[in-house]
């Protein structure tokens, strides 16, 4: 798909959109709140064909971020979806491995990391922390220190 | 010089225990069995199981879920046995030092099972296999 | 009363006599056959993503290169081109080809590391030793220009730390033509052979919808016929400049991607003569004083496919998030596809064949309710080794006897 098309594909989406940012020629990021994650995510994987790369979960103090990176392989252009999880009590979101089976492992992975609950992920159990890990400590969030 | 000692210096058989290693290390160790270093002229042979090996070469910083199991393969190596810490991951722990999921340094892994271990430490980043044979010649002479 | 079947398990690692990672995997298994695979990871888990946030920016290319030691020239580049996407720097031409030809370089060792692996696992340990013999030059050679065989340090914000002296070229093309004889020697000898493409033909075959599905990358994705690579469609450094071919198969199996990475091989010697030839002057770097607040996506083809990096500045001097998303990733659990239905002796080359080598082949127990065995590494490449035999004979193969010496 080239670049043209691809824009006007994305403004498809501008309801369930905060913000459509662009840093760089090919680098688009589509900002928008946790609960409309899922409906974008599957938009540019199943409907746009994009390459789903990984997610990226990130501490941001006020809240949760999950960055979707998706890349679109005929103009090297990356799709980012910012999700951002408002609750920091109990975050939550659901999981995009039903329609994307190479998301199972990095969803598992924040999961350990950040604490972040996947709404439906088939198989949610401890993937990179050690076995006698202490529950309810996750290492990448800001409040963690060693 | 007892007879343990005697035989442990003869064709030492190592076994290869990665603790979290970036694979450098490791195909190092895997490059002096290839032609242009062929340590199996001298009888150092690579074992699968450490219930058969005279020398344990470890690599990587010993993360925590691989202690447990390098405590354990310490410990079925029949003694005396020679550890040789590999890069500069094995012998400190080096740019990972202070990490959430870093164990190690490996050596004091290892004095936890048997203060009286034989370590020998192998530096860089990663050691070249001259340095590797090097180590070990220097270690065999030595006990 | 209801009756329980015991699905005996096979458990393989966490420890391989031969090579790279801890890996525990266990496989379910119905006779010979794989019906379910799962792996449990964390033995290498070195916590990089937390470590990078306490180090400064022209310290992290020297953490990220030893994430793999084996990818050492990709991964210090993805983050890099992330770094220097945020800050705006133009890398002045003569370190975009030094990028290239380390990068390349890098390739050529690391496919050929892989196809004697491969050799080595079913049991052809001559292809293991010919590969293996044959990357020590292109070591070699990176010693000389960087200062380490592996884990180089080459690359800096802005540019590159050493420079490919002038007085070098000559050799490298010397060294080059050297490797690409024995590397087409090598190639005949492996795609000429009927006992291999016998015994890798529809092995562990990995279908275009799960290659999109578990979104795999580099060879792994090319064998199947997703032909994708970041060099061409997102160039960076200088493979925009350079004449080369995407090389992809469609079939998919073990014998796919062994293609591709020897035709690779020779792609990769091809451009770093092509990039020596044009090799600019003038300096290998610019100065780069101060990371903007930002954000930064950066990516590049290692030899297993694409490495990426997110980057987030806050203006100050250390990242405040780096992700790192190396192609072993969602290379690996792909094996869900294409280990399961496939025969015990074939699961260790299937894993093998994404290029991460975890095939811990060494300690391996059958788990059958009350009993156990115990095939250990040896048990296993015999299994390997007579499944060879069955093949050789189905096929015809002349015997090897002692006497025609």
């Amino acid at each position: 798909m080239e670049q043209e098309e691809l824009k006007n594909r994305l403004s498809e989406l501008k309801d369930e959109l905060i913000d459509i940012e662009q840093t760089a020629d090919n680098r688009i990021f589509l900002l928008c709140e946790a609960s409309n994650a899922y409906g974008v995510a599957r938009f540019l994987f199943e409907e746009l064909s994009l390459r789903f790369v990984i997610v990226t979960g990130i501490d941001a103090d006020d809240c949760f971020e999950m960055l979707y990176h998706f890349s679109n392989d005929q103009t090297g252009c990356m799709v980012t979806v910012k999700a951002f999880i408002r609750d920091r009590e109990t975050p939550s979101i659901e999981s995009v491995t039903p329609f994307v089976r190479g998301a199972e492992w990095i969803e598992r992975e924040i999961h350990d990391v950040l604490g972040i609950n996947f709404e439906n992920h088939p198989d949610l159990r401890r993937l990179i922390l050690f076995d006698d890990w202490p529950e309810g400590v996750y290492p990448l969030r800001k409040d963690v220190k060693k | 010089m007892s007879v343990k000692i005697w035989a442990l210096k003869k064709s030492v058989w190592v076994f290869h225990v990665n603790t979290g290693a970036c694979n450098n290390c490791d195909i190092e160790i895997v490059n002096m069995l290839t032609p242009k270093y062929d340590v199996e002229r001298f009888g150092i042979k690579l074992v699968g199981s450490p219930r058969h090996a005279d020398a344990l070469l470890v690599t990587g910083v010993g993360t925590e879920q691989a202690a447990i199991r390098l405590r354990e393969v310490y410990r079925q190596t029949p003694k005396p046995c020679a550890v040789f810490l590999v890069g500069a991951c094995a012998c400190g722990t080096g740019i990972f030092k202070g990490g959430y999921h870093v164990a190690g340094p490996v050596d004091e892994i290892i004095r936890e099972v048997d203060p009286d271990a034989i370590i020998a430490y192998v530096p860089g980043c990663p050691p070249k296999p001259e340095a590797m044979i090097s180590g070990v010649v220097k270690v065999l002479s030595a006990i | 009363m209801k009756k329980t079947l015991h699905k005996p398990i096979l458990a393989v690692g966490p420890f391989h006599p031969l090579q790279e990672e801890m890996e525990f995997f266990q496989l379910t298994v119905d006779g010979e056959t794989v019906t379910d695979i799962d792996v449990r990871i964390s033995y290498n888990h070195r916590g990089i993503e937390k470590l990078s946030e306490t180090l400064q920016f022209d310290q992290i290319p020297f953490l990220v290169s030893r994430i793999c030691g084996i990818c050492s020239a990709s991964h210090p580049l993805a983050y890099i081109q992330a770094v220097e996407e945020i800050a705006g720097v133009a890398v002045p031409e003569r370190a975009r080809y030094v990028r290239t030809i380390i990068n390349e370089l890098e390739r050529i060792h690391s496919h050929l590391l892989w196809v004697g692996l491969g050799g080595h696992f079913i049991g052809y340990d001559t292809v293991f030793m010919w590969a293996w013999k044959y990357r020590e030059p292109v070591l070699d050679l990176l010693e000389e220009i960087t200062g380490n065989r592996n884990n180089y340090g080459n690359v800096r914000v802005g540019g590159c730390r050493e420079d490919i002296p002038d007085e070098m070229v000559p050799k490298i093309l010397k060294e080059l033509d050297k490797v690409e004889k024995k590397t087409d020697m090598l190639t005949k000898a492996v795609l000429d052979d009927p006992v291999l493409h016998a015994r890798l033909k529809g092995v562990g075959i990995l279908s275009k919808n799960d290659a999109v599905s578990f979104a795999v990358t580099g060879p792994t994705a090319r064998g199947s016929g997703v032909a994708i690579d970041v060099r061409r469609d997102d160039p960076y450094a200088a493979y925009g400049d350079l004449d080369w071919n995407v090389i992809s198969q469609t079939e998919g199996d073990v014998f796919a991607k062994a293609v591709v990475r020897l035709l690779e091989t020779f792609e990769s010697i091809k451009m770093v003569r092509e990039a020596l030839k044009e090799l600019p002057k003038g300096p290998i770097a610019v100065e780069v004083r101060e990371i903007p607040p930002g954000e930064g996506c950066g990516h590049a083809e290692a030899p297993r496919g694409e490495t990426f990096h997110y980057i987030r500045s806050d203006g100050g001097n250390r990242p405040t998030r780096h992700k790192v998303r190396a192609p072993s990733y969602v290379n690996v659990p792909s094996f869900k596809a294409s280990c399961i239905g496939q025969h015990v002796a074939d699961v260790t080359l299937t894993l093998a064949a994404v290029d991460p080598c975890y095939s811990c082949t060494e300690r391996l127990a059958v788990v059958d309710g009350h009993s156990a065995v115990i095939h250990d590494y040896e048990a296993l490449l015999q299994m390997s080794r007579e499944k060879t035999a069955r093949i050789k004979k189905e096929i015809g193969a002349p015997e090897f006897k002692l006497e025609d010496i």
